[in-house]
């Protein structure tokens, strides 16, 4: 499990509005205590509309957690858009320890050129992978299986079953075999340099 | 016994709209938008997917949600309704009503500023302003606690002997909005907890009739008016019982305050919603630094919890106190109420009251202790309102 700064992992995540953050970030908090972990997930809220920078948050831990402080020095940053990069703060708070998780196609030096971020740098091509398996350019769940791979927070299995018992309530079976496929690849084909 | 439990992540509305489904209200009066919480939303769904038998009546505006939820609960119907910021504020009148009329309607609130500037994000300020209403006000820490206080709630409110009505804050977003883990009792503990309800004088007993809100001027008004004061006094004996009773079947104890590592405290906060979990993690730190500091937590706000707070805070070097919403031109609500409750104190503390969290300010545990830090140097000046993360 990637070491943490403080008692928890921390992860901020950075999406637009309708990409699937805060389901991502609650699917997280689930699976986590479905495992027998503890765990928050909380977005950020403000002017709600489509396509609007937006910003979710998850702390887990061993133990119960009782702080509700906002999230400010993250362990690992998502970030589900790359348009975000280079507006969005994605960089603020952390340090050479952080993680950076990025939806693109672009290089991890072309990301590192355009936030200065000093830790490890994680791409993928979740937009293509969700348009393969879902048939939409729904980044969420690829994101979440690049997360728990890189951090190794929780088993994937817990994530799997979870997704299978949200999404199936209100999704058809083929979405949501499309989802698990997904978050299998995202988990898959994450790459990391720094 | 304490029962099985079912344990979710899920928000603080999420929370208490189980704890609604389990109570299974007659009626839910409510207004169906902003600034409505998820609260009623997630309940409304229980009423379309028929797991309640509620009847769930949408209404124009939260004056209205009140007006319905006051006649039917005096009809005899458990009546609830929830609202938020300046919905509260809207309904201000009539909770005024509620409470002289003696209805135990249960109201969950999700604290968020008052306009303006327009903001939806939390402090104390919407429910603040209803402190003087005749009603109970429970303030919960986590979304665990509202959930657990909504079905405490209820069976204090219609108690015999108190008949009040009860408002339940969670803070907005932080918990209404928050997923964190939270432990559902079985259904049918809960109803057994909550029982039946009696009402004592209902409107559709035509054998016995009684008048509601009738014109009471200068010949009997004072008299209800003094009543109310000693539904209230009733809630010191009822509450401890309720609580205990709760215990029982939860394992989860609950009381007027919860001292946190008080005993040998020196310098104490005092404190009011989701934030008390934030100041437990810097009390921590702050004792591993050898520093004696300890946290009271207000659970019950109405009735004030005077003998409590003078039992826990007599004797301290310096009392701090935070208040997430302020009375404009005079001292802070939570921090004026301790105050007065140590003027007979045999050696009074050092005080200090810090204002924080105003529209949704971010209150950071370094905040926290740049305050622990000013009582522990002896900084606090008592006549001072000081801020906590202001840009000044």
């Amino acid at each position: 499990m990637l070491k943490t700064k403080g008692k928890f992992l921390e992860v901020r995540w950075h999406a637009r509005a309708g990409q699937g953050a805060k389901s991502a970030a609650q699917i997280l908090a689930e699976a986590a205590l479905d495992h027998g972990k503890y765990a928050q997930a909380f977005p950020e809220y403000g002017a709600e509309r489509s396509g609007a920078p937006m910003r979710a948050f998850n702390k887990i831990g061993e133990e119960f957690i009782r702080s509700h402080s906002p999230v400010l020095t993250p362990d690992v940053v998502v970030v589900l858009d790359d348009t975000l990069i280079g507006s969005a703060p994605v960089s603020n708070g952390t340090d050479e320890e952080s993680v950076l998780i990025v939806n693109t196609t672009r290089s991890p030096e072309w990301i590192r050129e355009k936030t200065g971020f000093r830790g490890k740098i994680c791409t993928l091509r979740a937009t293509d992978i969700a348009l393969e398996e879902i048939g939409r350019g729904m980044p969420n769940t690829v994101m979440l299986g690049a997360l728990i791979k890189v951090t190794g927070a929780i088993p994937l299995e817990a994530v799997e079953n979870r997704i299978k018992s949200t999404l199936g309530k209100k999704l058809p079976e083929k979405v949501v075999e499309g989802n698990l496929k997904a978050l299998r690849r995202g988990y898959e084909e994450v790459c990391c340099v720094g | 016994m304490i029962a099985e439990k079912t344990r979710l992540a899920i928000t603080g509305a999420e929370a208490v709209a189980h704890a609604m489904r389990q109570i299974n209200p007659d009626v839910v009066a409510a207004y169906p938008i902003t600034p409505q919480t998820p609260i009623v939303e997630n309940f409304a769904k229980f009423v379309a997917d028929g797991i309640v038998d509620t009847e769930m009546i949408p209404v124009e505006s939260e004056h209205s949600a009140m007006s319905a939820v006051v006649g039917a609960a005096a009809a005899g119907a458990r009546a609830m309704t929830a609202t938020s910021a300046n919905g509260l504020a809207l309904m201000h009148e009539i909770v005024y009503i509620a409470a002289s009329t003696r209805l135990p309607i249960v109201m969950p609130v999700v604290n968020r500023a008052l306009s303006g500037p327009i903001n939806i994000h939390c402090d104390h300020s919407d429910t603040m302003a209803e402190r003087d209403s005749g009603w109970i006000q429970l303030f919960a820490e986590n979304a665990q606690e509202a959930y657990d206080l909504t079905i405490i709630a209820l069976k204090l409110a219609e108690h015999e002997s108190v008949l009040l009505p009860v408002m339940v804050n969670q803070d907005g977003f932080i918990i209404s909005h928050g997923v964190e883990p939270v432990e559902i009792l079985p259904d049918d503990v809960v109803r057994n907890f909550i029982g039946e309800k009696k009402p004592r004088y209902s409107l559709l007993d035509v054998e016995n009739p009684v008048t509601y809100g009738p014109l009471d001027l200068y010949d009997y008004y004072f008299e209800h008016k003094r009543q109310q004061v000693e539904a209230m006094e009733n809630v010191f004996e009822v509450f401890p019982k309720v609580v205990e009773e709760f215990a029982e079947i939860s394992g989860r104890k609950y009381n007027f305050i919860e001292p946190y590592r008080l005993e040998d405290a020196e310098h104490v906060m005092v404190a009011l919603g989701s934030t008390n979990g934030t100041i437990k993690d810097v009390v921590d730190e702050l004792r591993a630094e050898g520093k004696k500091v300890g946290l009271l937590k207000i659970w019950m706000y109405r009735p004030f919890p005077k003998a409590e707070i003078q039992r826990e805070l007599y004797g301290r070097k310096t009392v701090v106190v935070l208040d997430r919403s302020m009375s404009f031109g005079a001292e802070a609500p939570l921090y004026a109420e301790v105050k007065s409750a140590l003027y007979e104190a045999p050696a009074k503390p050092l005080m200090g009251s810090f204002i924080y969290g105003l529209g949704g300010r971010e209150i950071l545990p370094e905040h926290i202790r740049s305050a622990f830090e000013m009582a522990v140097a002896g900084e606090l000046v008592v006549d001072d309102q000081k801020y906590l993360g202001l840009r000044e």
